[in-house]
């Protein structure tokens, strides 16, 4: 429609409201949102979900004992919760990876991560294709993938880097620098500089996407987002004093770390840009760049291969789709 | 904690100081660099490069680098001191191979002080370079030790002196290092793992010392901030971390345990640390490598089969060759044999053929001109004829 075909009203109609009946009907129908946390053992991993969502959803999943045997391969682990705010209600689902990189040789050690986020896209596209489908389907593709840096202070590392690859293609990546209040303001500044620079040179591309047909705020927007990226978090459950006011915080020797507080570390920024401003675009991003990719090659690959096999003569809709299901099924198993 | 021992004051002051030799092992941003230069209160180690992970082959390979320097104590001792960095440990995404690397290492310098000993003229000049303790940094990831960690501890424990610190300990709560001290410890015992446990001897040691090792002990693993940076505190001006937050100083005890390690180090247990490898872990390596080679000296049989075989082999080729030359006689012979079968033969038809023309002699003329030398192989007497005189002037003696 060109400017040219938008008519002037005479009196109020009142198709406006369409925003507010949308709204009605979407917090009735309620959120879903999938996070994943990827990093070392020991990050701190669970304590900033905890931190982001205000609430103890997650555990940690290390050794807390000496009878627990050390993991050997990494493992998936998935936990659901329904938090509530303002009527709102957002359905989440955590997703740990306990296991990943403690090994000694930890060749690999990305491969059920992917075939997990996989599994996932296939299992929707399936659900998809299916002659009676349901209204909505229950979404649990993975929205967003935090990943924990170790807070060396030098570089990224060969195995940060691979897997940081392999992640992105696959799904919304936001590296995050774990437990940053080992590092001065100095040491973080460097390790920020160079973290980005590995990551340009190597190609890795991380959300936020500027797709096309943004406008200059939203871009603008994204910019900025791209200049803090990685995030140097501090993450703590446990409340103190600061000033008189309770905050959450870590008490050292010699200081109190204060979460909220932007000059001690970049908590702040990471809750406002993944849960207040960028939620619903990571959630969209998912559905249109991740989910896509998958199914264009998914679809192309099933076109393939059933033209080059014998048609079938009658009822070769069924037919196409349950080999379709089949198909996805299948490769979904052995894609990895 | 500064104690005194007796036994420096002994000990003759040497002019280029005691030798000490101390390795840094841990992966990389925990904090070795910062400690070492903290511990020789100069920047003896420069921050190298941050190297690319593309540009160096997959694998970054362990690489042990020496660094030296000459420190002076409070009390004027002397200490000539060698740092040995281990860079790249644990960098890799496969790692299996660094324990090996670091292994030969340490057990290379004891191979040389044992060959240095077996040598009947002895270098004078022969440098030893056994390396006295290895400090290794731990990750404080709140949840014990890792299987690398485990995996080195326990390869080298019995070759070195292993002084487990916690690495980054500025940012744990005093809480969490409990924890975490509690964690490693447990680890530790639950898997035997080799570290320096600070023994002592009631009737070697003094009262100083017993009491300086059970305080050691209890810290154990040492929680060290590492600073090469001056902040000033209340008017002084001292070692420290500066964060937003606040200050961690480097020799407040109450901060951390750097002061009490550097004691550990270089006075208190600086004597003990190199006589456990002189005459303790050097000596059960010599014990090993001597019984492993007296076994190898023993067993000589495994030289003398392999002469055997060699003798027979040698046989059987000869055998071959002496087969083959009979076989080569045999045929010969089989060959002169058939000739002179065939020569008899010969020999035989002929006289009978001469017999043949002896009887047809008897008729005149057309017999001598018809008849063709068969008659010469053998004498045949020759009936009284006029031509038989030509036939048998014919005869020429048979063979």
């Amino acid at each position: 429609m060109s400017a040219n075909d938008t008519v002037q009203l005479n009196g109020y109609v009142g198709f406006d409201t369409i925003t507010s009946q949308i709204n009605r009907k979407l917090i009735l129908r309620g959120f879903q949102f999938n996070v994943m946390v990827v990093g070392p053992s020991g990050t701190g991993k669970s304590t900033l979900i905890n931190t982001l969502f205000s609430t103890h959803i997650m555990n940690s999943s290390g050794r807390d004992n000496i009878d627990e045997p050390i993991r050997q391969t990494t493992e998936i682990s998935v936990i659901s919760k329904v938090i509530q705010e303002n009527k709102v209600q957002l359905r989440l689902n955590l997703i740990d990876t306990p296991g990943y990189c403690d090994q000694i040789n930890n060749d690999k050690c990305w491969e059920p991560i992917i075939k997990y986020i996989r599994d996932q896209h296939a299992l929707y596209l399936r659900r998809e294709l299916t002659a009676h489908r349901e209204k909505n389907i229950p979404d649990t593709r993975v929205h967003c993938c935090l990943f924990f840096i170790r807070p060396t202070g030098h570089n990224l590392r060969p195995i940060d880097i691979s897997v940081l690859k392999r992640l992105s293609e696959v799904v919304n990546v936001v590296p995050v620098i774990a437990k940053s209040d080992s590092l001065t303001i100095d040491e973080r500044l460097a390790f920020k500089q160079q973290i980005r620079e590995d990551i340009a040179k190597h190609g890795i591309h991380l959300y936020p996407y500027d797709l096309e047909d943004m406008d200059e705020s939203e871009r603008s927007l994204n910019a900025a987002v791209r200049n803090i990226i990685p995030f140097a978090v501090v993450g703590s459950e446990k409340t103190v004093m600061v000033n008189g006011k309770p905050t959450r915080g870590r008490q050292n020797r010699w200081g109190i770390v204060d979460v909220e507080n932007e000059n001690h570390c970049e908590f702040v920024y990471l809750r406002n840009f993944l849960i207040r401003t960028h939620l619903q675009d990571l959630i969209e991003m998912t559905a249109c760049v991740h989910y896509e990719r998958f199914r264009t090659k998914q679809l192309l690959a099933l076109k393939e291969q059933s033209s080059s096999q014998v048609p079938s003569t009658a009822g070769t809709n069924t037919n196409t789709l349950t080999l379709a299901q089949k198909e996805v099924t299948k490769q979904a198993q052995t894609a990895a | 904690m500064h104690t005194a021992t007796r036994s420096r004051t002994i000990r003759k002051a040497t002019k280029k100081g005691i030798p000490f030799i101390l390795m840094v092992v841990g992966t990389s941003g925990l904090g070795r660099t910062a400690f070492v230069n903290t511990l020789c209160e100069r920047p003896l180690i420069q921050r190298r490069d941050n190297f690319d992970p593309a540009d160096t082959a997959a694998t970054p390979n362990v690489e042990i680098v020496p660094y030296h320097a000459d420190l002076e104590m409070e009390d004027k001792t002397k200490i000539s001191l060698t740092v040995l960095d281990a860079l790249n440990f644990g960098e890799a995404i496969n790692n299996e191979n660094n324990f090996e690397i670091i292994q030969n290492y340490i057990e290379t310098q004891f191979d040389n002080v044992l060959e240095e000993e077996s040598r009947i003229k002895r270098n004078a000049r022969f440098q030893d370079n056994r390396v006295h303790a290895l400090i290794y940094f731990i990750a404080p990831t709140g949840h014990g030790l890792r299987e690398l960690d485990i995996e080195l501890m326990r390869r080298l424990g019995p070759c070195v002196n292993i002084l487990p610190v916690i690495a980054l300990a500025d940012s744990l709560t005093p809480d969490e290092l409990e924890l975490n001290k509690k964690l490693i410890n447990e680890d530790i015992e639950r898997y035997q793992i080799p570290v320096y446990q600070f023994p002592v001897n009631a009737e070697e040691h003094d009262d100083n010392l017993i009491q300086a090792s059970d305080y050691l002990r209890s810290l154990m693993p040492f929680a060290v901030v590492s600073s090469d940076q001056l902040a000033e505190i209340n008017g002084q001006v001292r070692r420290a971390r500066v964060y937003p937050w606040g200050i961690a100083e480097v020799d407040n005890p109450e901060h951390s345990d750097f002061q009490a390690l550097r004691s550990a180090l270089f006075q208190s247990h600086l004597d003990e640390l190199r006589e456990m490898t002189t005459d303790v872990l050097y000596e059960n390596y010599r014990t090993k490598k001597l019984s492993q080679s007296q076994l190898v000296l023993n067993a000589s049989s495994p030289i003398v089969p392999n002469v055997q075989t060699d003798i027979l082999r040698e046989e059987e080729r000869l055998r071959a060759i002496e087969m083959s030359v009979q076989k080569e006689i045999e045929e010969k012979r089989r060959q002169l044999l058939a000739r002179e079968e065939a020569l008899h033969a010969l020999e035989q038809k002929l006289a009978a053929a001469n017999l043949n023309a002896g009887v047809n002699d008897s008729q005149p003329n057309t017999i001598t001109t018809s008849i063709p030398t068969p008659t010469l192989m053998t004498p045949t007497i020759v009936m009284k004829d006029v031509s038989a005189p030509i036939a048998a002037s014919n005869i020429p003696q048979g063979a």
